[in-house]
């Protein structure tokens, strides 16, 4: 077993490797510039180059990795062009917003798609389960950014009950959080809801079709019983990987609905250092989210080979 | 059904259902006949888009900027003539008539989810097949892949678009890239799966060369599940172009698409909604019905995945 | 009955308390986040309000764009206008609490002039800068030029921001490290969260000057304790988070959204900035077609100005066709030479372009996406330049991009490129020196290179020449000299309004948005 998990944790490494090569190679393969960016409207020709050169963007290529991947081991990030702050430091501000949003959108995801899903499998084929499997399909459909910006125009601005934008930190108030935390985190759930109702569905029915469960019921036990000890629980292989999956959009959708609400998060910073050619933020941030997608994978196959003992080691 | 020929087949019985029994079946499918009707509509607007009373999507006009749906503007040919113009869905900032940029953006939307599924497909295939063909090269192959879906889909897609000049091209390219890692492994675990299975080894054995193997066994396995692959590609290739619009580096302006009306009609929702609406309406309803005809081609063609 | 009125008075007085708390800090959303934080090091204009928010300058302009001292208490200029001796204010600190020196601004001075134009201009004119006592300097020209008073007191980027010795000492092309300055606020370095907000309090022991604020001239007194400026990316995001009363001023609305404000009892629209900023077009002088004049030439046929503000603008309030070169509404501003200019003559400009030799290769035109202010320009010169004849290839991309190929001189297929647009503040180009556009010194110039000596002689002349009168005669015969080769062309000149809810007041009339004398109630 701990060999097994040594052996997968082993394995990340090349990933991450590639990851950070690719990564470097495309920033570097841009025709932007940044020194010019930096620079500004009266700039001439020469004080870009000296910009340039005191970036050290005038080295070649290998040199320019080789210094960046040195550093990188030594788990110094680099400095952003831009903000001139330690990268380590920039991301370390910025983590506590989309952490938060990407649990609260979470925990309403999963409380409302969970509960779902399970009715439409129990309800099969009724009205209930089109209505979410419709649902399900819209979710999917329907661009982030306009469901922020309908939520926006109907909770914020008509009825007055939440903030338009922005954020507080938990440190400033619980309410105050809170209140700004609800729409964001609503927006991104929706396709998330959509995503994990219809895994839900799909895996309560097979376990519901299962030998075990007819016999549970031949045996007189309450239907509601059988829904949430036996169904779910061996749903729930399936439903974590879903979330895992999941990772990857939710990085995507945190983007786009920092951009709308205005939250002073990883996405934003995202955008912002690509708009800038911020070279060195954009790597480090690319890596952080590839690791932690990874990173969540991989604890998700542990917990697998844990608790499902079909998976070989 | 007699039992005699069965006895002298080959074992090598390709999947069951023959392709009409198939077709059949798709079109009684209630998700699959409302999906493609809506795709077919969507299709037709875009090819004649030119013959629906429209007008140039790019023509700008400065002086009616802004104008809500039913604005009635009169329109002076060079020959002196004047006609008179309805904004059916107003116009947007720059002037330009938004039900001709909606409806031409019907074509260049679709041609993006086309050609993005097809590309992305293709090039998954080749790769899917080399990897789980040639023992050697997967490992090396599929860690790359790995290491390209580490990337979050729209992270990679900005990346590659920030390579290039902002264009259809680029978008396009930044679109697929991260589709294709995903088309690899379906492809190769079917490759895997089905070099395992007994007509195909005895086909080995009997000295089959490998076009021929590929072309006879393994590809007509790959269609079902690429077929169904390729509608939710193309469903995600609308979204994430919309997506990119709204960040600011997608397609530019000029060419319009439905991503890039909303993107650009966004900063004015509050006052002239229809900026957003009408693409909206057009983008949700075309990817629903892509969506549907996946959902229906998958529990159709694919029984084992039905009700996913 | 006096007990209930005791608990009434300090309810009162608590209900007060909080309220005064509220009123003491001011939430704006600026332009753009504020990124780097050397107004020198950068030309970018989110940099230069920074500046104004916690350094002070020697001189300033006010309301009218007169330039009176600041800093500086007196000075004395000699009969040979060749020695001037400019002694500082009493009381003047360091936002460290160290007095402010004439060595701090000996420094500041050389800095700021290595980097900014005006200042590289001003100093082939200085002989010598030397510390009289700590209060006092003295400066020495070769010859005189009006540049000097005019250059201190600069109202834009980059404006002559003084700093401590040590932090001034810095070498030009790299950034500062240390915020401090004498100004009349305090960087809070430990609230700035770049991409989110950057926050200023009031400097205690700032001494403003007795007269009253004029334009950037005058008594700073700042009236809030607390400034936050919020990014903000969204501008809908913006103004609806200003109706709500979640902030209490946005910089630069956009200029589609005004109407919801203009119609919005609880907001004010202030237009403080009435010389407003100026769309211009820029050609690349070193590629094909645009090395030719005529075909430069042809440009200033084609266009009209009131196409680019209606499809940027909108509201005739905020914009005003302007053909002059330097600024309408301001001394230099003539419109001499441009008859004929500017009003789509889309024939005249075929002609030139057959006279030219035009070969019909498409013009790649640079175009941002990103920037509302600037977005719609791209359509707009497209169109009008294709009617006069042009072949266009707009090339969109976001406004970093745009920024990242200007400045590259390579042929067009390989990434060059040939006309773009962007907008300066009118204050940068009150005349020939300043405006950087007109500098035709070859490599030397801008980005888009024009190469012209009879401009640079032009341009030297008016540096030396110190009286107004004779200044605005070298100004014309600038654009006369212009409109022959056709440096850059401007598209129409605007301003854009901020925008207050109704209890903030006190906004000053002035090229750069300041935020001294703001009151909130």
């Amino acid at each position: 077993m701990l060999g097994y998990i040594l052996r997968r944790l082993l394995a990340t490494i090349p990933v991450l490797v590639i990851v950070a090569v690719l990564v470097f190679l495309m920033l570097r393969l841009t025709p932007g510039d940044p020194a010019a960016v930096i620079a500004g409207d009266n700039a001439n020709t020469e004080q870009i180059a000296l910009i340039r050169n005191r970036l050290g963007l005038d080295q070649p290529i290998l040199t320019q990795f080789l210094i960046w991947a040195g550093n990188l081991l030594r788990g110094d990030l680099g400095e952003s062009f831009f903000f001139k702050k330690p990268i380590g430091e920039l991301i370390i501000g910025r983590i506590e917003p989309t952490l938060s949003l990407a649990f609260a959108t979470m925990l309403i995801a999963i409380s409302v798609a969970i509960p779902l899903g399970v009715l439409a499998a129990y309800k099969h084929g009724s009205w209930i389960d089109r209505i979410v499997m419709g649902f399900s399909v819209l979710g999917f459909s329907v661009p982030v950014f306009v469901i922020g910006y309908a939520l926006i125009y109907v909770f914020a601005i008509t009825l007055g009950w939440f903030p338009v934008q922005g954020y507080q930190p938990l440190s400033g108030g619980l309410s105050g959080f809170l209140q700004r935390l609800v729409l964001p985190a609503v927006t991104l759930s929706v396709i998330y809801i959509a995503l994990i109702a219809r895994m839900t569905r799909a895996s309560v029915l097979e376990v519901l079709n299962e030998d075990y469960i007819r016999t549970a019921r031949a045996k007189g036990q309450v239907e509601r019983k059988i829904l949430f000890r036996h169904a779910l629980k061996n749903a729930a292989v399936p439903i974590v990987t879903v979330v895992g999956i999941g990772i990857a959009l939710l990085i995507g959708g945190v983007v786009v609905t920092e951009s709308v609400y205005s939250i002073p998060g990883l996405g934003r910073l995202t955008v912002d250092a690509v708009l800038a050619r911020d070279y060195p933020t954009i790597q480090a941030v690319i890596l952080l989210f590839s690791g932690v997608y990874v990173g969540i994978n991989l604890l998700i196959d542990l917990a697998y080979s844990l608790f499902d003992p079909r998976i070989r080691y | 059904m007699s039992t005699e020929p069965t006895l002298l087949a080959p074992a090598v019985a390709e999947p069951a259902t023959p392709a009409r029994t198939m077709m059949k079946r798709l079109v009684r499918n209630p998700v699959v006949a409302i999906g493609g009707t809506v795709l077919l509509l969507m299709t037709m607007i875009g090819l004649f888009a030119p013959w629906l009373g429209t007008l140039d999507p790019t023509a700008i006009n400065p002086s009616t900027r802004n104008r809500l749906p039913g604005f009635e503007r009169t329109i002076r040919a060079d020959d002196g003539t004047a006609t008179v113009f309805k904004h059916r869905m107003g116009t947007d900032s720059l002037g330009r008539d938004v039900y001709s940029r909606v409806v031409y953006g019907a074509r260049v939307s679709l041609l993006i989810a086309v050609s993005v599924a097809s590309i992305a497909i293709a090039i998954g295939l080749v790769i899917g097949l080399v990897a789980g063909y040639v023992r050697p090269l997967d490992g090396v192959i599929m860690r790359f892949m790995d290491g390209l879906m580490a990337i979050p889909g729209i992270l990679l897609a900005i990346a590659v678009v920030s390579l290039f000049r902002s264009g259809l091209v680029s978008v396009i390219i930044a679109i697929i890239v991260p589709e294709i890692p995903r088309v690899v492994r379906v492809v190769r675990s079917i490759v895997l799966s089905v070099r395992e299975e007994p007509y195909v080894e005895a086909a080995i054995m009997a000295g089959t060369r490998l076009p021929k193997l590929m072309v006879r066994h393994i590809l007509p396995n790959t269609i079902a599940p690429l077929i169904v692959q390729g509608t939710f590609i193309a469903a995600s290739a609308i979204l994430v172009e919309a997506i990119l619009s709204f960040l600011g580096i997608g397609i530019p302006p000029e060419i319009p698409t439905w991503g890039n009306i909303m993107a650009e009609g966004r900063n004015l929702f509050r006052v002239f909604p229809h900026n957003i609406l009408y693409p909206g309406i057009f983008l949700a309803l075309t990817v629903l019905a892509v969506n549907m005809l996946g959902d229906g081609l998958r529990d159709t063609l694919d029984p084992k995945m039905a009700g996913r | 009955m006096a007990g209930r009125w005791k608990t009434l008075v300090a309810a009162c007085a608590i209900i007060a308390g909080t309220s005064l708390a509220q009123a003491q800090t001011l939430k704006i959303v600026m332009h753009s986040d504020v990124k780097i934080v050397d107004p020198i090091w950068t030309t970018a204009y989110i940099v230069r309000n920074h500046g104004y928010m916690i350094y002070d300058t020697l001189f300033s302009m006010d309301e009218a764009g007169n330039i009176k001292p600041q800093m500086v208490e007196s000075f004395t200029e000699s009969a040979d206008k060749l020695t001037y001796k400019f002694t500082l204010r009493d009381g003047m600190t360091w936002h460290d609490g160290k007095p402010v020196t004439a060595a701090d601004c000996i420094a500041s001075i050389t800095r700021w002039s290595a980097k900014d134009p005006v200042g590289q201009k001003l100093m082939t004119f200085v002989d010598t800068i030397t510390a009289d006592d700590a209060k006092s300097f003295t400066v020495k020209l070769k010859s005189p030029t009006g540049l000097l008073i005019f250059g201190l007191g600069k109202p834009s980027s980059n404006v002559p921001f003084m700093m401590p010795e040590r932090v001034a000492k810095t070498d030009p092309n790299t950034q500062i490290s240390e915020f401090i300055g004498s100004g009349p606020f305090v960087l809070k370095t430990d609230e700035w969260k770049p991409g989110d907000k950057i926050v200023y309090t009031k400097f205690k022991d700032y001494k403003p000057r007795a007269e009253p604020a004029s334009g950037l001239a005058g008594g700073k007194v700042a009236k809030v304790e607390r400034i936050e400026w919020l990014a903000v990316s969204d501008q809908q995001q913006a103004v609806n988070a200003l109706l709500a009363g979640e902030i209490d001023m946005v910089e630069q609305p956009a200029f589609d959204l005004i109407p919801l404000l203009a119609g919005d009892k609880s907001i004010k629209l202030w237009n403080y900035n009435p010389l407003g900023l100026q769309y211009t077009m820029r050609f690349n002088h070193t590629q094909p077609p645009f090395d030719n004049p005529k075909v430069r030439q042809a440009v200033t046929y084609a266009l009209n100005q009131k196409d680019f503000l209606e499809a940027t603008v909108g509201n005739p309030d905020y914009y005003k066709p302007c053909k002059a070169m330097f600024v309408c509404g301001t001394q230099l501003a003539s419109e001499k030479g441009m008859e004929g200019l500017l009003e789509s003559n889309f024939r005249k400009s075929q002609e030139l372009l057959k006279e030219a030799g035009y070969d019909g290769k498409p013009i790649v035109l640079l175009h941002s996406t990103d920037l509302q202010s600037l977005t719609n320009l791209g359509p707009v010169a497209k169109q009008l330049l294709e009617k006069g004849g042009f072949k266009v290839d707009m090339q969109s991309s976001d406004w970093q991009t745009v920024v990242s190929r200007r400045v590259r001189k390579d042929p067009i297929d390989k990434g060059g490129w040939n006309v773009m647009q962007t907008s300066w503040v009118s204050a940068d180009i009150l005349n020939p020196v300043m405006a950087g556009f007109f500098n035709a010194s070859c490599d030397k110039a801008a980005f888009g290179w024009p190469c012209d000596a009879q401009m640079e002689k032009l341009r030297d002349d008016f540096a030396r020449e110190p009286d107004p009168a004779k200044q605005k005669a070298i100004a014309e015969a600038v654009q006369m000299r212009w409109r022959e080769i056709v440096t850059h062309v401007h598209l129409g000149q605007y301003n854009v309004p901020i925008a207050t809810r109704t209890n903030v007041t006190g906004i000053l009339t002035a090229p750069a948005p300041v935020f001294w004398n703001v009151e909130k109630k």
